[in-house]
């Protein structure tokens, strides 16, 4: 997966979750959780959803991992 | 499925458990004897909440002792001492003085769990204000439904916090004078604007010594709103005389000691954020912890061990994602410290107290109360054993009952106006003696509301539960459609009132529906005006417009198309039929439908 493949993907299994935000509003670095005010709920079910679109096995202790755009987009691409 | 009950030996640990025998401790207790453990004001000047939690201390031997331990989201510490504590809350005092607020005004707090949150919310109660904690989370509507409901004259948050629920809404609020900012000088907005202000600039340039003024046990303290079936929310008013419960039930059902270090991991925003996570462990001297992260397993794992927890105080849905993660999880880090850990929010399943046992070697401890009780009223405690499933059995200076209700839900009162109480096993409302010290003194400019509570002499909970034949109590169901989930109650109502502004919807109904983690989670059903198209870009702009108004703690999970919505003979649309369709249950006798 190439790095603009991943952010759409997060683009897209956000858009499912919390059709409210908006990517581009996250600042490098911030965390997803506070610049687009999700919840512990929303943030699961991203992962899920990541998951389901990917067919990644996401283990719970890698979530810190996919805190951040740039985290999740270099577990994407690193995953293969 | 029967579980075996958890024995707890009868030699007892270190330390011994505050209350080592649970009939002697009930035979004995008085609320008279429990507000004595307390100093009050000097010169008898009454009873303040913040003297309790912090200038008495800070007055004496503990005064360098650690009251909050504040982790910020990277896991950065910083210590507040009860003498630090002190000067911050009496600074925060100063500027209210300062800004010509009074006694008995609201002020409300919306921010992350950071030392300045305690600081502001102990100096409102030095200076006698009324203080009312919000969620973050909190979406702009229910910011400034709340704001208007309680007449809120001072607003305390962040910047960003400002920036995203708050700058939208400050014009429909006449009433609120003065918006602070912390962590971070922010210039008004305009130059015209003289309500934003600085509240770092204000608080460096107050004087760290505040004298309380004389403070009246039955002054009102704190303002918790809570979710109604019908309607708006209710602010449950709370006095200054909360803090003798306070103290008790600290001392009875968290088995709090003097060297303590205490995790309560609810917000501030909840009442037992505020009752247990501000004021009790402070009462008490102890260290309490502060975590401004989010839920994350190993991210919690390591807060108990690194900082030494040994009182645990947490929720069922964090509970079951921690059993979610694995016992490995919990493996890799040493919990040895952990003495003793207790549960609110929603029943907590046997599975998970047993999980308890067998992953962190020691038994959950669940409890029952809700925002208008202001504390623990049943729970299990550290010298009892523990029937998995059950809530305990009342506090010692509490009187509890199961009361049958009528047909139409309503408690049955006997002729001589006393209410009927139900046969052992028998399923009815819990209720409760009043006369305790933090039980709610009314509802906010609802007198109605409040007396509505009432029957027989008895507080009725709107629970459901029954009681066993030694006088456990076994959570039922709710008596109404108000929808816990993750421990927090959200009224139905005011989730279809947000999502009827939206033009394409004609008519909406929500439930609570069964979910493993959560309990339950916020699900609509929503009925299209003539003209619009239920697909899937529908649902997700429905889905963000609620998300957007209602925060992602009170918005829909889930939302459903459903051009034919169950109705009573009046035009009410049946929630308790929607949830039985949803679960797949059989609507059951109709004519019992038409009368709900």
């Amino acid at each position: 997966m190439t790095n603009d493949e991943a952010r759409q993907l997060i683009r897209s299994v956000l858009h499912q979750v919390a059709p409210e935000v908006d990517l581009d509003d996250v600042v490098a670095g911030e965390t997803l959780q506070e610049a687009l005010d999700l919840d512990s709920m929303d943030f699961l079910n991203f992962a899920v959803g990541l998951h389901e679109a990917t067919g990644l096995e996401i283990p719970e202790r890698d979530y810190p991992r996919l805190s951040t755009v740039e985290g999740c987009v270099t577990y994407l691409t690193s995953a293969g | 499925m029967h579980w075996e009950a958890i024995h707890k030996p009868s030699e007892h640990g270190d330390p011994m458990p505050n209350m080592g025998d649970y009939a002697a401790e009930r035979a004995t207790f008085t609320w008279e004897e429990a507000r004595r453990a307390l100093d009050g004001l000097p010169g008898g000047r009454g009873l303040n909440i913040a003297h309790e939690a912090v200038d008495r201390h800070a007055a004496g031997p503990r005064r360098g002792h650690v009251a909050l331990r504040c982790l910020d989201r990277h896991g950065e510490r910083t210590e507040v001492t009860y003498a630090e504590l002190a000067e911050t809350s009496n600074r925060f005092a100063n500027v209210l003085d300062t800004l010509g607020v009074e006694a008995g005004e609201r002020v409300f707090v919306l921010m992350q769990r950071t030392a300045d949150l305690y600081a502001a919310a102990l100096g409102s109660l030095k200076h006698r204000s009324v203080l009312c904690p919000l969620f973050a989370a909190f979406g702009p509507e229910p910011i400034r439904q709340r704001l208007e409901l309680g007449s809120g004259r001072v607003l305390v948050t962040t910047p960003t916090l400002y920036r995203h629920k708050v700058a939208a809404i400050r014009d429909q609020l006449p009433l609120l004078r003065h918006i602070l900012l912390a962590g971070g000088s922010t210039a008004p907005e305009t130059a015209e604007d003289v309500r934003t202000l600085d509240l770092d600039a204000l608080l460096a340039r107050a004087s760290s010594q505040y004298e309380i003024g004389r403070t009246d046990p039955e002054d009102m303290a704190l303002l918790h709103f809570t979710s109604g079936t019908t309607g708006t929310p209710k602010g449950a008013i709370h006095v200054h005389e909360a803090v003798v419960s306070h103290h008790a039930t600290g001392r009875i059902a968290l088995d709090l000691h003097p060297d303590d270090v205490f995790w309560c991991t609810a917000d501030p925003g909840w009442v037992t954020g505020t009752s247990y996570g501000i004021v009790s462990p402070l009462v008490h001297g102890v260290t309490s912890i502060i975590d401004e992260g989010d839920f994350d397993a190993d991210r919690w794992y390591d807060v108990l061990e690194n900082e030494g927890v040994t009182v645990w105080y947490t929720a069922p849905t964090a509970l079951r994602m921690l059993m979610q993660a694995g016992a490995d999880a919990a493996k890799t880090h040493d919990l040895s410290r952990l003495r003793f850990v207790a549960s609110v929010g929603e029943p907590l399943n046997p599975e998970v107290v047993v999980w308890g046992q067998e992953t962190l070697g020691l038994a959950i401890h669940d409890n029952w109360w809700q925002t208008e009780t202001g504390g623990i009223m049943v729970a299990n405690y550290a010298c009892m054993d523990i029937r998995p499933g059950s809530m305990g059995r009342p506090l010692p200076g509490i009187e509890a009952a199961v009361l049958i209700r009528d047909d139409h839900g309503d408690v049955v009162v006997g002729g001589d106006g006393a209410a009927v109480e139900a046969a052992v096993g028998q399923q009815g409302e819990l209720a409760l003696r009043p006369g305790w010290p933090s039980m709610f003194r009314g509802y906010l400019d609802d007198t109605e509301r409040y007396q509505s509570c009432f029957a027989g002499n008895w507080y009725l909970s709107g629970d459901l539960a029954r009681r066993d034949e030694d006088g456990y109590f076994w959570f039922v169901g709710r008596g109404n459609d108000v929808i816990k989930s993750a421990g927090h109650l959200i009224g139905p109502f005011e989730v279809e009132s947000t999502l009827m502004e939206h033009p394409a919807v004609a008519e909406v109904g929500v439930i609570g529906k069964p979910d493993p983690l959560c309990g339950e989670v916020v699900k609509a059903f929503v009925t299209l005006r003539a003209g619009y198209e239920a697909n899937e870009d529908l649902r997700l702009d429905l889905l963000g417009f609620s998300r957007k108004r209602l925060g992602a703690a009170v918005a829909p999970r889930e939302i459903a198309f459903d051009q034919h919505l169950p109705h009573t003979e009046s035009g009410k649309i049946m929630r308790r039929v929607l949830k039985a369709r949803e679960l797949g249950l059989s609507a059951g006798d109709t004519s019992t439908l038409a009368a709900s």
